[in-house]
């Protein structure tokens, strides 16, 4: 290591879905990377709380590089997915509309969808409507098909590509937020960050919420991102039989509404909002939001709003004063992936291929493909796939896969022992939540709560302030 | 676990659905009326349920006629129950019962399935969480509920916080206070969004003088913020709107009961629409032939000695049916309850069905309502009426039960109401 003239070859900021993939896809070379992630556990911003639905692009901008890099992430998403044991499913969507001036919207919808080289969406009619989606409240005027559309698991997403570039070598560097870049005259970057300094030559900033920041960090001033946050509500999974499918609304110039959708988990999903906030932190929920995802929650499938909720999030997008992603790669080396606004995970392994080949191209970046790649497969969380309490065999192997902890979600001591002891351990509650779907159900820890934190805290997991009750 | 013979673990009689109080004492009358196999099933590790974390003194008054601590009761009844005969299975849980079917059980010695002639639902309650309570804000640790409370100080000796505040004002959210002593956290305050709290008279001024918590009626939960970790919340006072802050870095949410009917609702099993649990008539008997419910998957909750007796009489109700002398109703009559009574147990009524546990209907409204005059009608026609001296929500009022003889099998449902 010591001839080498810098630390890393690359160096990625940002451990959300975006800077997952790409240090996944640049750890199948012969390059020493870093991921530089501020916080404790990969995927836990923006990545962990957002619709968690795969979009095709069928209604993206036309001739914009989110356009192109959704549909190309739509198709190596699909694909990896399976193999990596990321909980995947091809519902399909329904676009309805609900008015005569939403339903003169959908033409134009069918044109832009075929601009964006997606033929498979097709006109329904009110009927045929009803057949698919018996719980659709009434007052439909018209409706689209998109049968490409999937529910995926944000989580495993990006904690299956982090492991993956680690299994490849990648140095994950937790709590390591990025204070500052310098230039080193000759080529390549000194980071400054909270865990002392680390020389690149290759630098991609994937930081999200604070891609703006990073940039300018780099003398750009580009774009600016400004938060916007959307809020959610999770119904009990009683209220799964009510959507097969997701529903959409019909999009209007400032936002693609409020959409309902089974969850990869077995619940459905209400949301999202869609508010301008100052502040990168401004995660909590509010009053008027959920009095309005309810209000039209209950218009489109008025069931839904009598059944229990069992969650209520929020999250915040990395919106930016422009269209398009802005994603753009420098001579020097220097890749700036920012504006990512909601499509991040449906689009991450396009994009990722794309910096991946742009630093290749305007950069010099030398891609010697490695003769091992590792890959992995992550244990499975999603309510469609088979899950270890089911798991006969397995259990009869290991009666850990057996004993149920989290009854709600059936969450076995097997998978908390196996999340504990995976290349990327969870850092807290949440993010064990994450990895198995623990305290996640309908009582959110009551009866559990405490258990799993005594787990937790026999595994060593929280580091800070272990007087404390670490609760739901 | 103790070894058991394999026949009553794989071909039981009964099983019965849970090893809190209710199952249990099912588990020992169904023994004691002589059925051979009974089998228990607990997903927690020990018998017992919600007791074993509930530390407060006066279980058992109602029956087993004297008072005790929650942890003593549920050892004395998890003792009783295998002194009687029946296996309680601890570790395992329900996990598919399709309508029909047989019970689906995983455990860490396996999965496999059992057919039993009965089954009686005893899964409990559980206090409805934040979010289900859709209290906007930010969604920091230290938001817990009294279960989990309970679980982390009384069963792991844990610390809790230092400042809490409590949403609720019932017998539990008071006993929640103690709790939180008993972790290191001073209570600030129980809110409730009533006009008065709905405990004992004497319970605010014990919590004042020994506890130094106050009560605020009248107070909702606007807001939750903090990050990781609770730092305040906001109160909006009902009547004037005003919003105020209040540091604190616990928020315990008590009572707001719901059954755990999942298993019910695996097995298309009829629920009542005030209770939400399963609808029973008064011989417990749920929808679907065969299956008994009692206890607190029934209702909101009730004392533990109360959902023991439940259980006493479903087995009782159970061994008939299992020696034939009772054959499953083929239709019953809805027991229904108009607002604002909130719900009646137990809510349906079919012919021969005996008098109901204890030989009286649980009431319960979803206000405070003083002096309400109570009217059971069927067809417009009047059954039953008397002035009560009041309801609080969050506790039962026992109506009794001379009106069901009454009943006109033909005039369809039972109507419960409160006249002006």
């Amino acid at each position: 290591m010591s001839d080498e003239p810098f630390d890393r070859d690359a160096a990625i900021v940002g451990g959300g879905v975006v800077g997952a993939a790409i240090a996944r896809e640049l750890s199948h070379f012969q390059l020493r990377c870093a991921l530089l992630e501020a916080g404790p556990d990969v995927g836990a911003g923006t990545s962990k709380a957002n619709t968690a639905l795969l979009h095709t692009g069928f209604d993206a901008k036309p001739d914009t590089l989110e356009s192109r890099l959704v549909r190309r992430g739509h198709e190596l998403l699909s694909e990896y997915a399976p193999k990596a044991g990321i909980p995947l499913e091809r519902t399909g969507a329904l676009l309805v509309a609900w008015n005569r001036a939403e339903e003169a919207e959908l033409d134009g919808i069918i044109e832009r969808s075929q601009a964006n080289g997606y033929g498979a969406i097709r006109q329904l009619g009110l009927e045929e409507l009803r057949e698919l989606e018996p719980h659709l409240g009434h007052g439909a005027s018209g409706a689209l098909e998109v049968p490409d559309e999937g529910i995926i698991c944000p989580f495993t997403t990006t904690l299956a590509y982090a492991t993956e570039a680690v299994a490849n070598g990648c140095d994950l560097r937790l709590e390591t937020p990025l204070v500052g870049v310098n230039r080193i005259a000759g080529g390549g970057f000194r980071l400054h960050t909270g865990r002392g300094e680390l020389t690149t030559r290759y630098l991609v900033n994937a930081a999200g919420l604070r891609s703006d920041e990073v940039d300018r960090m780099l003398g750009r001033e580009r774009f600016i991102v400004t938060p916007r946050r959307g809020e959610l509500i999770v119904f009990d999974k009683f209220a799964r039989s009510l959507v097969g499918r997701i529903i959409l609304a019909v999009p209007t110039k400032t936002t693609k509404g409020v959409l309902i959708a089974p969850t990869i988990y077995g619940n459905v999903m209400l949301g999202p909002t869609a508010e301008n906030v100052n502040s990168k932190q401004d995660t909590g929920s509010t009053a008027a939001g959920l009095a309005y995802l309810r209000r039209e929650g209950k218009r489109v499938v008025p069931e839904l709003v009598e059944h229990e909720v069992t969650a209520v999030y929020a999250g915040l997008r990395a919106a930016t004063e422009h269209a398009d992603y802005q994603l753009s790669i420098d001579s020097d080396g220097y890749a700036c992936v920012g504006g990512i606004r909601s499509t991040g995970l449906s689009a991450s392994m396009a994009i990722a291929e794309h910096v991946r080949d742009g630093l290749a191209a305007a950069a010099g970046l030398r891609l010697e493909s490695k003769v091992d790649v590792a890959t992995t497969r992550m244990p499975n969380i999603g309510e469609s796939f088979s899950r270890p309490y089911a798991e006969a065999e397995r259990i009869a192997r290991d009666p850990e896969y057996g004993r149920i902890v989290c009854f709600c979600e059936r969450v076995t001591s097997g998978e908390i022992r196996d999340a504990l002891a995976s290349p990327i351990p969870p850092a807290d509650l949440d993010g064990l939540r994450r990895r198995t779907r623990a305290l996640m159900g309908r009582c959110q820890g009551f009866f559990c709560g405490a258990r799993i934190a005594a787990m937790l805290d026999e595994a060593g997991v929280r580091p800070t302030d272990t007087t404390r009750t670490p609760a739901p | 676990m103790r070894a058991r013979a394999p026949d009553v673990t794989d071909k039981p009689t009964v099983v019965i659905v849970g090893g809190g109080p209710a199952g249990l004492a099912a588990a020992i009358e169904i023994r004691r009326r002589g059925v051979d196999a009974v089998l228990v099933l607990e997903r927690e590790p020990h018998p017992g349920g919600i007791p074993r974390h509930a530390q407060h003194h006066g279980f058992g008054v109602r029956d087993l006629r004297r008072a005790m601590s929650g942890p003593r009761y549920a050892e004395r009844y998890a003792l009783a129950a295998a002194e009687a005969g029946a296996a309680i299975l601890t570790e395992t849980m329900v996990t598919d019962w399709a309508p029909g079917g047989p019970l689906e059980l995983t455990g860490p010695r396996g999965r496999r399935t059992v057919e039993p002639m009965a089954v009686v639902l005893a899964t409990g309650c559980r206090e409805r969480p934040r979010s289900a309570r859709l209290v906007p804000g930010t969604r920091p640790q230290g938001v817990i509920t009294t279960g989990t409370l309970q679980q982390l100080v009384y069963l792991q000796g844990r610390r809790v916080g230092e400042r809490a505040l409590v949403v609720g004002a019932e017998h539990v959210s008071f006993s929640a206070v103690a709790t939180l002593a008993h972790g290191g956290a001073r209570t600030v305050a129980l809110v409730t969004e009533l006009p008065r709290h709905q405990s004992l008279a004497l319970a605010p001024a014990g919590v004042r003088i020994r506890y130094g918590a106050k009560v605020w009626t009248r107070t909702r939960v606007s807001a939750i913020h903090g990050r990781p970790w609770v730092e305040a919340v906001d109160l909006t006072d009902l009547d004037t709107g005003a919003v105020r802050q209040v540091d604190c870095d616990t928020v315990v949410f008590t009572a707001d009961w719901i059954p755990d009917q999942e298993l019910a609702v695996m097995a298309r099993i009829e629920l009542d629409p005030g209770t939400l649990g399963p609808a029973v008539d008064p011989s417990l008997r749920t929808s679907r032939p065969s299956v008994f419910a009692a206890g607190n998957v029934l209702h909101g909750a009730e004392p533990a000695d109360v959902a023991a007796l439940g259980g006493r009489h479903a087995a009782a109700a159970t061994a008939r049916f299992l020696a034939g002398y009772a054959d499953w109703p083929a239709s019953r009559l809805p027991i229904v309850c108009h607002s604002p009574l909130h719900w009646i147990s137990p809510n349906a009524l079919s012919p021969g069905c005996g008098p109901p546990p204890r030989a009286r209907f649980a009431l319960r409204a979803g206000k405070l309502l003083s002096r309400p005059l109570i009217e059971i009608s069927q067809g417009g026609r009047t059954l039953w009426s008397r002035r009560l001296r009041r309801l609080v929500p969050g506790r039962s009022a026992g109506l009794p039960t001379e009106w069901v003889d009454r009943v006109a099998p033909e005039a369809g449902a039972v109507e419960v109401s409160v006249h002006a």
